[in-house]
């Protein structure tokens, strides 16, 4: 049976993390879906929750006036989305929707904090991941704006 | 292979058979070629000579296995590529060619394939790709990344679509501008690398884009375990003679026209971060 713990340890974010620290994190998971359309943060909006992506894709928007939603990124399985959770006010920067149906690892961001604060080797453990995600995205954003395919 | 001149420097006049627009800035053309046909190998180029204008060096990207006709698709840049948009079918244009190194088709035999693409970098990877497909069994997977800047920018839709169909090539798609009528991918193409599947053991990289991109693109691929020697890419300089006499395009001790324009990772990754060459 697929357990989530399993689940966890599978997935890339996780890959090579602790058993003890597993277990810790799983209190603090659970499984969920979302349909096509269906918003799961909304820019402006308090934030408390990151997923791990299983299956489907999700984007992320921000709205632009007189243009409407703009997508800057998708993101899809195998990816983690959302770190608004990590830093105060816990506010999402960006509006996520699903595109088509996806199922996910959702994680409880306070529950984690609260775990991290308590074991600081857990806690470096989970910003250090999160550090390597937000670099390897903050150096996709910076060749996107590039526009190396322009004339 | 044989090359269709005996004189590499001889413009050869020959009958444009057909135009299509691919996009507001992107035209394909077709053109007869000489009684034989033109016979190129993957990745080779042609220099196009638009008479009392100009000549530019442009990768052939027709089918290898189809030598009755000669296909060019041509992005406008520059006056010679700009008076070349207003040719039209039963028009004559001028070609020099085929000039340059290939595609290491022989060498993928048996390999995984992956071939990364970026904007108007997908038209020289076509003969690959259509080679790889005429002779499927020798090859293992395949995978095309293929990135654009918007989905308007998408070229070779059809043909992507086509490919995306079959159930022996997968083929990912990303744009780096998201709007609302697109519902695929959005981000550089380089997220698309940790995706694939591939074994990276044996796999065999091919890439054109823009030459920031193929940078970033080989940083990926080094990071998922293929090495320099397996990664090759097609570089493009100001090529004119196209046989190396002239060194217009000379990069280092390199002639892009004679020695490339298609290198391994492994023969030119210490002039990538070169600036001043």
């Amino acid at each position: 049976m697929e357990t989530l713990e399993r689940v966890l340890a599978e997935h890339p974010f996780f890959k090579g993390l602790e058993p003890k620290y597993l277990q810790l994190i799983v209190g603090c998971a659970s499984n969920v879906r979302f349909d096509p359309e269906q918003c799961i943060y909304k820019e402006g909006e308090p934030v408390d929750q990151f997923y791990l992506i299983r299956q489907g894709r999700v984007g992320l928007e921000i709205n632009v006036p007189n243009k409407g939603p703009v997508v800057i990124q998708t993101i899809t399985e195998g990816d983690l989305l959302g770190w608004s959770w990590l830093m105060p006010p816990y506010v999402a920067r960006f509006t996520a929707r699903a595109y088509e149906i996806t199922r996910a690892i959702g994680l409880d961001g306070k529950c984690l904090r609260t775990k991290c604060e308590a074991d600081h080797e857990l806690g470096y453990e989970f910003y250090r991941r999160f550090a390597d995600i937000i670099i390897q995205r903050l150096q996709a954003t910076r060749l996107q704006l590039l526009d190396v395919y322009g004339s | 292979m044989k090359a269709e001149n005996i004189d590499p420097m001889l413009t050869k006049p020959l009958r444009i058979q057909r135009v299509q627009r691919e996009l507001p800035d992107t035209f394909t053309l077709e053109i007869l070629p000489s009684n034989g046909g033109f016979h190129f190998t993957p990745g080779q180029f042609n220099m196009l000579y638009v008479f009392g204008v100009g000549e530019v060096p442009i990768s052939i990207c027709g089918d290898p296995e189809k030598s009755k006709s000669l296909v060019h698709t041509i992005r406008i840049v520059g006056s010679v590529t700009q008076a070349m948009s207003r040719l039209k079918s039963g028009d004559t244009i001028g070609v020099r060619g085929p000039f340059g190194s290939s595609w290491p088709l022989a060498e993928a035999e048996g390999k995984d394939v992956v071939i990364v693409a970026g904007g108007i970098g997908l038209p020289p990877l076509r003969p690959a790709i259509y080679h790889i497909l005429n002779h499927r069994e020798k090859y293992g997977k395949v995978v095309l990344l293929y990135g654009a800047r918007n989905k308007e920018e998408i070229i070779f839709w059809k043909e992507l679509e086509q490919w995306r169909s079959r159930f022996d090539m997968e083929v990912h798609v990303t744009v780096d501008r998201g709007s609302g009528n697109w519902h695929g991918n959005v981000g550089v193409v380089t997220t698309l690398v940790p995706r694939a599947t591939f074994n990276s053991a044996d796999a065999i990289a091919m890439m054109v884009g823009p030459e920031i991109m193929m940078r970033f693109t080989v940083l990926e691929l080094l990071k998922r375990g293929i090495t320099g020697d397996r990664i090759y890419m097609s570089m493009e300089r100001n090529m004119k003679c196209g046989v190396g006499i002239c060194g217009h395009c000379q990069w280092s001790h390199h002639f892009i026209c004679k020695d490339g324009p298609v290198f391994s990772y492994e023969q030119i990754k210490v002039l990538l971060d070169k600036h001043e060459i």
